[in-house]
């Protein structure tokens, strides 16, 4: 199983649109503004000087409203859409500059998509398209059938092998599509909207089905959205980005009780913070409460006034993964915290698990 | 200045021009008509071998035949039957051989405008260039009179199955053309894309997705040509070819009204089935698409 050991590294990356676009990469560097370019030159500003770290192993979600480029982020990175200029480092080759059969081999053997409106070969049965990638590589069919059919059967699609795409329903789809990239065994895993098409019971069925994959695997995966819910429950890393530039990345606790500016803000407020915010966040340092109550610092907030409610008590002690001390919280606190921000006396919870 | 008349080339100079063009086409029939003949001459070959086998051999066993391949097309035993209903018919009115003479005829003409066809829709289909190029050549193909190129191949090949061969690809040719083209163009660009993304090359794109996805709309061309090629069997009969075309042409010229209708109706006949077949067999291509999630 190939877990993932190599960061993808994106070193102001430029994308503009255009029969010239390589000629106005100095302009907006010198500060033009998409609009502008618009106006003056007719070309369109896809991506904004993107500089990340996408670390190895983790969920890393990019997360954008429409047009705001972050499918064309992702397609950097197979280099689906090639780049103006910048580059896009992996395993210390720069992807932009491969050669096109190094890029192909690169994206056999290190790189899987799964796209937002599945894109399932229609005229392959499920297993056919599972096998898609294999396929391509040369993979002999027997080997390529019996690692397809053990993909299949874990994302949960046993005895649908010999149907066809339309065949299936929405969710069964996009298992495919999750099954095929998969099969492939890669330690990228590119998720382009995935879950964007599902219906909403779906899609948290799905998410969990990533994060359970994901527990196991450890791939490196960006995961496209434009839902703060699911960047927030999926998100180790979550970048936002907003006419082609990051305005934001962190973790999804960082940006939710920090938002960067307004646009963030207004994303922001309607999120259940109970379900993003950690104990160790808001917890009282170095202070011991009398209470049969103790949480891991990565608690959040809503299971710590559970565990509190159900003791029939008001503080609880916070652990670190060890078991060594690290503070108190009040079920007050808890609550506050839950319901109203409170920018005051908000904490960086970086400086905080240190 | 006279404005009611056009300024033309005068008659004189006119006469010279066909004849210099006439005379140049003349010589270089001349030079290099049996090279040509001699490269075309497989047709010919393959021509007589279909024609043998399918008038040499029993009724009975092309009979079951022809029936066992529309059924291998079309799964379905109403077709078979019409099929077969219909070839009794033909041969119990005396028109067996003319009609097997027909059917190879339009086979190896539709073989060929397939091999030439497919690979020239790929082209066009990968290039905008090719297609730029090919399509007023396709336009000039169907709506050029079939008599105007009827000359040339005349003048090389002189009267027999293999002008006729031309002249019916010629003309039944361009349908496959066109609908391979706009077959690959509207495979959609996300499965495209898919096929992209884990690393296919041109070769294992077109093969595993393209082609595949756009095999329905090239079965339509491939029909479009059968029915094309059998509108041509009169035509080619004036050249020489035999089989059905020929009784209607003397049908014509002596207007025994009979006969005329008799090989006619034989035509439209083994068109049907061409036809019912080719068109079934497009439609089963097309069954992953049918079943849709409710």
């Amino acid at each position: 199983m190939a877990e993932a050991t190599h960061d993808i590294q994106i070193n102001r990356l430029y994308k503009i649109f255009g029969p010239n676009g390589a000629a106005h990469v100095a302009d907006v560097e010198a500060g033009m503004t998409k609009e502008e370019l618009k106006a003056k030159h007719n070309h369109v500003l896809g991506l904004d000087d993107i500089t990340l770290t996408i670390p190895a192993g983790k969920i890393q979600v990019v997360m954008g409203l429409s047009g705001s480029g972050k499918s064309t982020l992702i397609r950097h990175i197979n280099r689906l859409i090639e780049p103006t200029s910048g580059e896009v480092i992996f395993e210390d080759r720069d992807i932009v500059k491969m050669s096109q059969t190094e890029l192909r081999q690169f994206r056999r053997e290190k790189t899987a998509m799964v796209f937002q409106k599945f894109a399932l070969f229609p005229h392959r049965t499920v297993l056919e398209n599972t096998t898609y990638g294999l396929n391509i590589r040369g993979v002999g069919e027997k080997e390529a059938g019996e690692r397809a059919r053990r993909w299949i059967s874990r994302v949960g699609l046993d005895g649908f092998e010999e149907s066809y795409p339309n065949q299936l329903s929405g969710g069964m789809q996009q298992r495919v599509g999750l099954a095929r990239a998969l099969t492939n065994d890669a330690e990228i895993l590119l998720m382009d909207e995935a879950f964007s098409a599902l219906d909403p019971l779906i899609r948290t069925d799905m998410q969990s089905v990533l994060l359970d994959l994901q527990a196991e695997l450890r791939k490196t995966i960006i995961f496209i959205t434009h839902d703060l819910d699911e960047a927030l429950r999926l998100g180790d890393r979550i970048a936002i980005l907003r006419d082609g530039r990051i305005i934001q990345q962190g973790t999804g606790e960082q940006i939710v009780l920090r938002p960067a500016d307004d646009y963030i803000s207004s994303f922001v407020r309607d999120v259940n913070r109970g379900h993003v915010i950690s104990v160790r966040t808001i917890m009282r340092k170095g202070e011991r409460a009398e209470t049969p109550v103790t949480l891991t610092a990565t608690t959040l907030l809503e299971e710590a006034a559970r565990a509190m409610t159900n003791a029939e008590t008001n503080r609880a002690n916070v652990v670190s993964r060890d078991g060594t001390h690290l503070g108190m919280i009040t079920l007050q606190k808890c609550v506050t915290e839950m319901i109203a921000p409170d920018d005051s006396e908000a904490v960086d919870p970086e400086v905080q698990v240190a | 200045m006279d404005l009611i008349e056009f300024p033309s080339l005068g008659r004189g100079d006119l006469r010279d021009m066909r004849i210099a063009i006439d005379g140049a086409f003349r010589d270089f029939t001349r030079a290099y008509g049996e090279t040509l003949e001699a490269m075309f001459h497989p047709i010919q070959v393959l021509l007589v071998f279909i024609e043998d086998l399918l008038i040499g051999s029993p009724w009975i066993l092309v009979l079951a035949a022809i029936a066992g391949l529309v059924w291998a097309l079309s799964r379905s035993w109403q077709i078979v039957l019409g099929t077969i209903i219909s070839l009794c018919l033909i041969g119990f009115f005396g028109m067996w051989e003319d009609t097997m003479r027909t059917i190879a005829m339009v086979a190896v003409c539709t073989m060929i405008a397939v091999v030439i066809g497919i690979p020239a829709g790929i082209l066009m289909a990968r290039s905008d260039r090719a297609n730029q190029l090919i399509t007023p050549i396709l336009d000039m193909m169907q709506t050029m009179p079939s008599f105007v190129y009827l000359i040339p191949v005349v003048m090389i090949f002189g009267l027999g199955k293999v002008p006729g061969v031309i002249a019916v690809v010629i003309y039944a040719v361009p349908p496959v053309i066109r609908l391979t083209n706009l077959g690959i163009r509207h495979v959609p660009a996300d499965v495209l894309e898919a096929a992209e993304a884990f690393g296919s090359n041109p070769r294992q794109k077109l093969k595993d997705v393209q082609l595949p996805l756009a095999l329905p709309t090239i079965m339509a061309g491939v029909n479009q040509t059968i029915m094309m090629s059998l509108a041509m069997v009169v035509v080619a009969s004036m050249i020489g070819v035999r089989g059905l075309g020929q009784p209607v042409l003397q049908a014509i010229n002596n207007q025994y009204f009979t006969l005329g209708v008799m090989n006619g109706l034989a035509i439209v006949a083994i068109a049907i089935i061409f036809d019912r077949a080719t068109q079934a067999y497009g439609k089963r291509l097309q069954k992953h698409l049918e079943a849709v999630h409710g």
